[in-house]
C-alpha cells in the first residue's frame, strides 16, 4: 500500500507511505480531492514523514492540493516533513505556502484551531482568513 | 649511437655518485671536526638576526646543538626520517611559544650558510675540488632545509585543522530553554560552511524537542554577506516547514541593510531587537506567562 486516506471525524488523514512517482502522485491528489467531496471533510491533514525526499514536482503537486483543497472547503496541514526534505524544498526555491506542523499530532491540533474546533458551527471559509 | 651516448651519460652519473660517496664522509668528518666553533658560529648569527627571539638562550643552545648534530647526520646517512622526526618534535614544542615559520626556515639557512663558508675556506687553494665538494654538499642541504620547513608547515596546519575541529564542535549549540523553546546563540564569524551547519543542527534539533519556536539570536555576529543572509532565510522557511517558527534576534544595523539589499519578504521574517524581548515573545506564543514571586 502506498497511500492510505483515514476519515477521523470532519477530518481527512492522508499518508504517504513511500516514494511516488509522478503518475501516483496525481493519482494521490485526485483521490484526496474527491473524498473531500465524499465525505463533507472540513480539513486534510498530509503525512509525509516516511518520505526522505521529495521532488520539486512532489512538493508542487501537495501545494497544489492544498490550494484545491481550499477551493473545496478544506483546510490542509502538512505534517512530518524531514529536516532534510524541508531544507530542499527552500534550497530549490520552491513557495510552499501551505500550514506545516511538526507530526500528526501537532497537526491534528493545528487543524482543531484552524476550524474551530470540531463540529462547530464556525463557517469553513474563516481558514481562508488566516492562512500565513 | 644512441646506446653509446647513453652509455657515456650513465657511466659519468656513476662516477658523479661515487665521487659523493667519497667527498661526503670527508665533509663530515670536517662538519664533525670543528663542531664547536661552526656551532659558536652559527649561534652569533642567529642572534645577530634576531631570530628564535621567544625561546631562552639556554634553549637555543640545546636545540642548535640537536639541530646540527642531526643535520650531520643527514649528510652522512642520506635519510632524513630521524631529522623529519626530530623537526616535526621541534615544531610541537616552539608553535604553542609563537615561532614563525621564517624564523625556522631562516635559522636553517643560516647553517646552510655557516657551514658552506667553512668548505670554502677549508678548499680554498683547489677551486675544483671546492666545485666538488659543493656539489655534494648543496644538494644535501637544500634537501634539509626543505624537510625542516615542510615538516615545520605540516605540523602548524595539523594545529589549525584541530583548532578548526574543535571551533566547528563548539561553534553551534541549540538550547532548549522552555518546553518546546530552542535557542540558538551565534558568536563570531558566519562563513558559507558555518551557515549550512547551523541549519542542519537546528533543524534536527526541531525535530529532536519537538520545538514549535526557536529564537536564533545573532548579536555576535557583526556582518554577514549576501549568500548567508539568503542561507538564513531559507533556515526559516525550512524551520516553519517543519512546524516551528523562527525569531530572529539582535540584528546588526549591517546585516538589517543586507535582508534589505537581497530583497528579503519581510512578512516571513520574525525579528524582535535583542534576546531579552526574543524570548518574551516566544514565551508568548507558547502561552509561558513568567511572573514575579511575592516575596522578592
Amino acid at each position: 500500500m502506498l497511500v492510505s486516506i483515514l476519515r477521523q471525524g470532519d477530518f481527512l488523514i492522508a499518508s504517504i507511505h513511500t516514494a511516488l512517482d509522478d503518475a501516483e502522485l496525481l493519482k494521490f491528489q485526485q483521490d484526496v480531492v474527491t473524498k473531500i467531496g465524499e465525505h463533507r471533510s472540513r480539513g486534510v491533514i498530509i503525512d509525509v514523514a516516511a518520505l526522505d525526499v521529495l521532488d520539486s514536482f512532489g512538493s508542487l503537486t501537495l501545494r497544489n492540493l492544498a490550494h484545491i483543497a481550499r477551493l473545496r472547503g478544506s483546510a490542509t496541514v502538512l505534517v512530518g516533513i524531514q529536516p532534510d526534505v524541508a531544507f530542499a524544498i527552500v534550497q530549490l526555491g520552491m513557495n510552499v505556502d501551505v500550514h506545516t506542523a511538526l507530526d500528526l499530532e501537532e497537526g491534528l491540533e493545528m487543524m482543531e484551531q484552524l476550524t474551530g474546533g470540531r463540529r462547530a458551527g464556525r463557517s469553513s471559509l474563516a481558514v481562508l482568513r488566516d492562512l500565513p | 649511437m644512441t646506446t653509446s651516448a647513453v652509455d657515456v651519460s650513465t657511466a659519468a652519473e656513476r662516477a658523479d655518485i661515487d665521487e659523493h660517496a667519497e667527498l661526503l664522509p670527508e665533509l663530515v668528518a670536517h662538519l664533525r671536526e670543528h663542531r664547536s666553533e661552526l656551532r659558536e658560529e652559527w649561534s652569533t648569527r642567529i642572534n645577530a638576526a634576531h631570530l628564535l627571539a621567544a625561546m631562552t638562550p639556554q634553549e637555543i643552545t640545546s636545540e642548535t646543538q640537536s639541530v646540527y648534530d642531526n643535520y650531520v647526520e643527514v649528510l652522512e646517512t642520506g635519510s632524513v626520517e630521524a631529522l623529519q622526526r626530530y623537526a616535526r618534535d621541534l615544531s610541537e614544542r616552539i608553535i604553542p611559544r609563537g615561532v614563525e615559520t621564517h624564523e625556522v626556515v631562516g635559522i636553517v639557512l643560516l647553517l646552510r650558510d655557516v657551514l658552506a663558508r667553512s668548505l670554502f675556506k677549508k678548499y680554498q687553494q683547489d677551486f675544483a675540488l671546492l666545485n666538488r665538494v659543493l656539489d655534494a654538499y648543496e644538494p644535501a642541504a637544500n634537501r634539509i632545509a626543505n624537510t625542516v620547513a615542510v615538516s615545520f608547515v605540516d605540523e602548524r596546519e595539523r594545529v589549525i585543522r584541530d583548532q578548526q575541529d574543535a571551533i566547528r564542535e563548539l561553534s553551534t549549540p541549540v538550547l532548549q530553554v522552555r518546553e518546546r523553546l530552542l535557542i540558538l546563540p551565534i558568536i563570531g564569524v558566519l562563513d558559507n560552511q558555518r551557515a549550512s551547519q547551523l541549519t542542519e543542527q537546528l533543524l534536527h534539533g526541531i525535530r529532536t524537542h519537538r520545538a514549535k519556536v526557536v529564537v536564533i539570536d545573532i548579536t555576535g555576529v557583526a556582518d554577514v554577506d549576501e549568500p548567508v543572509a539568503n542561507h538564513l532565510v531559507k533556515t526559516v522557511d525550512a524551520s516553519r516547514l517543519m512546524g516551528a517558527s523562527v525569531i530572529i534576534t539582535g540584528l546588526s544595523s549591517e546585516i538589517a541593510q543586507t535582508l534589505v539589499m537581497i530583497g528579503v519578504d519581510l512578512n516571513k521574517m520574525n525579528t524582535i531587537g535583542d534576546l531579552q524581548g526574543g524570548i518574551e515573545e516566544a514565551e508568548r506564543l507558547l502561552g509561558f506567562k513568567v511572573t514575579k514571586s511575592a516575596e522578592s
